[in-house]
């Protein structure tokens, strides 16, 4: 069993390589230099979510409202500056909401013991629906003068990588550090492989949990600040769509299982590529919008099988409630 | 003056009934109804025609067809799963009726039974990764909710147009939409003839059941034999099928497909269903629950809809509905059993005049002596618990064990002991009949029988349902003692109808009169209750005149009488009170007087607190159980009292060793035999001046051959 899911990242990363080697070679325009720049600038957002998404599910949650997270702040910060604010105060003020929800969310689920799912998806959709309503004044939020220079976190190139690979790898380490290299990253781990235990040893679960959403929140908040600096806009709208099962693809393909305790940077890494990568194909393929989502959407579902199969529950793990 | 003040208003004020309503299951539904009146109140007040038929028929219509998709949802959920992907369904079944009726023109009752298979097959997918491949039930329907989106979003790509462009004139499809029943819409009538038949289905149905019983624990319905993954596929089924049934009424009545048909119908539904009262993670969850957070759900959207509010503001109030639901629903299922024991306990104004003394030098009827100290002891360490001892004709004796077992010690020397029977509940007070048959009180369990081969029968456990009391008083929870009258009317004891056996000393911290005495006639087979309202009403002897019943109030220290024939048919009177100590069995003498066993004495400390009932309340949710005020038992005494309730004479344990409780005491030939539910033994005491020759049942019913 072991030896097996050791396997599941070549496995993955082989997938990966089959695809990239196929659509190459069959795929007009799939493997030029801007198509290739497309590609990596829509995974590095995509990345930073599944790093965010990984957190948690390591620390066996699942955060729903991630994509409200990466719409809502940081449209607030254009919206903000649009208004006449200064750059730094709008961001202070979208971290500062970032950090509320996070709170709201951890606090919902460590302490009133609300189902993850479920807390986020309804927190998601407060978020969301704060955002439409209160906040912003169209759908789109539009980048305006105040926030010049802002727009080098998504555009250009650090020493010939794109910036925003440059942030992903950025988000990548410093997730790596706190998963692997702090006492905190061990107590995620910990919570994530046995609650209980984790509780019982004196692992103080609860503000742990918190921290997780907490920390998923703001590197939602930070994905979002890249997208939106890459493309001089924030459509709020994206709220609505698919992304966030493409995050969970993204976490789940790479092999970070859903129970928890399983998994690091590299497996989103990994996750990332094998996504961007089939998107990229699908949207030269010309596969339209519903039709992209199917295809995620099954393979969404093997994924998850197999995922049932490599980390299986048996009736002493499945807790009560566990839905 | 204060004293009068209290005991008027523990009197008068119910304080027992707030614990015993909450403890009550359908307070959870009667949360919501009230929710639901107060909302539609509010809603028929500040908007204008909210309560025309024409209004109400629309809202009608609406809460059908959402009502059988939260019924799918309640059963899933009630089963353990959540099934999100309600709306993709109700989106493609609505699509596969239209396209059938439409473009390809099937017949309406084919459309109608092809749609639901749709819906059967879209929900078995579910059921068959959830349930068979026990995937996570979120997670899952999750993902077939963007994947019947998605292909929902293809076909009507295709078809929209061709679906748009021909309206056919069907008068029974448009009946289906748009008609109505004695001014009923179809929709409801068809929604109101499924839940009937859901309610029955859940509450009188094996299938039901094994569906509760699954989503309680999921591992004990497995052990128990349930085939839980089928069980759990089914229900996915089921889930697609009523979404269907909404779907084609929803079809019918508009017709079209557009793009945005089902967007975010699962939040709409999950938020009725958990603002409902229906548990998220299973096990708990009715019809009832399931209609309420429909029409309250949709009471609000509407409301907010009329008043013009941004579609954002009708999302997040969905949205901040479900969280505070589940969250109240989760505080309160998690601390709901704390919250029932802390405000359960009601205590209550009891007064009693100081004792008479018992103490070595005061004199009077109770002064201690040391009677009981050097008593033969009977199966000392072999036998646990015998709350009451009884001697047969052949001179046998008979006890109780905490095991649930009748132990029996053969005579002449008690030195034999075996299992004459098994019963499985403890025994209590015990009684013969004339035919020799034991009869038993078992608490917990009710009246039971024994007859002299050993064979087990139940008698009776279920008395008449008072219409006053909020418990349900018709069960026996602790059937104490028992006697037999000439004509086999039996009169049995039943200590407190709030509190389980192992719980009768919160019973004494009450001092309510929460007891009662039920006969069973053994003519006729029927069970009455006789008497209500006593204070753990205990020992149970009919006394000499054959005509009235001495019974014994533990904690109002008190013998009573009852006549239950003759002139004075119907009265009570008190035989005896103000007693030292809290009197438990009563029994026949063989000089014409009765035994009385004392089984603790009273103390000073809870004879005040017995007048502070504040006190007790807050000591009941203050301090942990096993710190609490409790009535002594740990001392008591034997006492002889005759007809005009005067004490003859009294036997005590000084030194505490053998029998420093007592609860029952049984005279035959010369000799007191004596028990205690406390006991590891069984004393025997010979008894000066006794007639040797005494038989209890030789003496009431005539020597037998």
């Amino acid at each position: 069993m072991k030896r097996f899911r050791f396997n599941q990242q070549e496995i993955v990363f082989a997938v990966f390589a089959l695809l990239f080697l196929v659509f190459s070679i069959f795929l007009r325009g799939f493997l030029t230099a801007d198509n290739m720049l497309t590609l990596l600038q829509n995974v590095a957002v995509l990345g930073i979510l599944g790093l965010a998404m990984a957190i948690v599910v390591i620390g066996r949650g699942i955060d729903i409202s991630l994509i409200a997270a990466l719409a809502v702040p940081p449209g607030l910060v254009l919206q903000m500056v649009q208004n006449g604010h200064s750059l730094p105060a709008s961001l202070l003020a979208a971290v500062l909401l970032t950090i509320a929800f996070g709170l709201i969310n951890g606090w919902l689920i460590a302490y009133a013991e609300v189902p993850s799912l479920f807390a986020t998806l309804a927190t998601g959709l407060l978020l969301a629906g704060l955002g439409q309503t209160a906040l912003f004044q169209l759908d789109v939020v539009q980048w305006s003068p105040g926030m010049d220079g802002f727009e080098r976190l998504g555009q250009g190139t650090i020493l010939g990588i794109p910036t925003s690979i440059v942030m992903f790898a950025l988000a990548c380490i410093a997730v790596s550090f706190l998963l692997r290299q702090t006492r905190w990253g061990a107590y995620i781990y910990a919570i994530g492989d046995n609650p209980y235990a984790a509780r019982v040893t004196g692992i103080p679960s609860r503000p742990i949990i918190v921290l997780q959403y907490v920390v998923a929140a703001l590197i939602g908040c930070f994905a979002g600040l890249v997208m939106a600096a890459s493309v001089n806009s924030m459509p709020t709208r994206i709220f609505n769509s698919t992304l966030i099962y493409d995050v969970i693809l993204v976490v789940v393909l790479g092999g970070i299982g859903l129970s928890g305790g399983r998994g690091g940077v590299l497996n989103v890494v990994i996750g990332t590529l094998v996504i961007g990568t089939m998107l990229n194909g699908m949207t030269i393929m010309d596969i339209s919008y519903a039709g992209q989502n199917l295809i995620k959407g099954v393979v969404l579902l093997l994924a998850v099988i197999t995922d049932s199969f490599l980390n299986p529950r048996n009736e002493e793990t499945a807790q009560q409630g566990d839905i | 003056m204060r004293d009068t003040l209290t005991s008027l208003r523990y009197r008068y004020w119910p304080d027992h009934l707030l614990g015993e309503i909450l403890s009550k299951r359908w307070t959870e539904t009667a949360i919501p109804v009230i929710l639901l009146l107060i909302i539609g109140l509010a809603l028929s007040r500040s908007i204008d025609n909210f309560l025309s038929p024409a209004s109400l028929a629309d809202t009608a219509r609406q809460a059908g067809e959402i009502g059988f998709i939260a019924l799918g949802l309640a059963l899933v959920v009630i089963v353990g799963g959540i099934d999100l992907s309600v709306g993709s369904i109700f989106a493609l079944t609505d699509f596969c009726a239209l396209y059938l009726l439409d473009v390809l023109g099937w017949p309406v009752p084919a459309v109608v039974a092809a749609t639901l298979l749709c819906g059967a097959l879209l929900g078995a997918v579910n059921g068959v990764l959830i349930g068979y491949l026990r995937l996570r039930a979120f997670i899952t329907t999750l993902i077939t909710l963007i994947i019947y989106r998605s292909a929902y979003d293809l076909l009507i790509q295709r078809y929209s147009n061709a679906i748009a462009s021909s309206l056919p004139d069907i008068p029974s499809w448009d009946f289906i939409g748009g008609g109505s029943v004695f001014g009923f819409p179809t929709v409801a009538l068809v929604y109101i003839v499924i839940a009937i038949f859901g309610h029955i289905f859940m509450t009188r149905l094996r299938p039901g059941w094994h569906i509760t019983a699954i989503g309680g624990s999921r591992r004990s319905a497995y052990n128990s034999g349930i085939p839980v993954r089928r069980t759990i596929a089914l229900c996915y089924v089921a889930s697609g099928v009523l979404t269907s049934i909404g779907a084609l009424f929803f079809a019918s009545r508009l017709g079209t497909v557009g793009g945005d048909i089902g967007v975010g119908l699962e939040v709409i539904v999950v938020t009725a269903t958990v603002l409902g009262g229906i548990t998220l993670g299973g096990g708990k969850g009715s019809v009832a629950k399931s209609a309420v957070g429909v029409l309250i759900v949709l009471l609000i959207t509407n409301g907010l809809t009329t008043m013009n509010a941004r579609g954002g503001v009708n999302r997040m109030a969905l949205a901040g509905i479900l969280l505070v639901a589940a969250m109240v629903d989760i505080r309160w299922q998690k601390n709901r059993t704390r919250i029932i024991s802390k405000v359960y306990v009601a205590p209550t104004y009891h007064a009693l005049p100081p004792p008479p003394p018992t103490e070595i030098g005061q004199g009077g009827p109770f002064e201690q002596n040391d009677k009981l100290r050097n008593v033969e002891l009977i199966g000392l360490g072999r036998i646990e618990a015998p709350e009451d001892v009884i001697l047969d004709r052949h001179d046998n004796l008979y006890a109780g064990s905490r095991h649930g077992d009748i132990i029996r010690f053969l005579a002449p020397d008690y030195q034999k002991m075996e299992v004459f029977a098994h019963i499985g509940g403890q025994p209590l007070g015990m009684a013969f009949d004339r035919e020799d048959n034991l009869y038993i009180c078992i608490g917990g369990m009710g009246l039971y029988r024994v007859r002299p081969d050993g064979t087990v029968e139940k008698v009776t456990d279920e008395t008449n349902r008072s219409m006053r009391s909020v418990n349900d008083d018709s069960r026996l929870r602790l059937a104490d003692d028992l006697d037999i009258t000439d004509d086999g009317l039996i009169f049995f004891s039943e200590a407190t109808v709030r509190y389980e056996m192992d719980e009768w000393p919160i019973d004494g911290l009450e001092a309510r009169g929460n007891g009662r005495i039920i006969s069973y006639d053994t003519k006729t087979g029927t069970t009455r209750t006789e008497l209500r309202g006593l204070k753990f009403p205990n020992g149970i002897c009919v006394a000499s005149d054959g005509q009235s019943i001495l019974f014994a109030e533990t904690f109002g220290c008190s013998i009573k009488r009852y006549w239950f024939a003759g002139p004075k048919k119907d009265a009570i009177e008190v035989v005896m009170d103000n007693l030292p100590g809290y009197p438990d069995n009563i029994n026949l003498a063989s000089d014409g007087n009765y035994w009385l066993a004392l089984v603790g004495m009273r103390s000073p400390s809870l004879d005040l607190a017995w007048k502070m009932p504040g006190f007790r309340r807050r000591m009941a949710k203050r301090v942990p159980v096993d710190e609490w005020l409790f009535p002594n038992i740990n001392t008591g005494c034997v006492v002889k009292f005759n007809e005009q309730g005067k004490i003859v004479e009294s036997l005590w344990d000084l030194r505490g060793e053998n029998h420093p409780m007592i609860t029952s005491m049984r005279e035959h030939r010369g000799y007191l035999y004596l028990g205690g539910i406390l006991n590891n033994r069984i004393g025997r005491y010979k008894l000066d001046n006794a007639d040797p020759n005494f038989v209890q049942y030789d003496k009431r019913w005539g020597k037998q051959s």
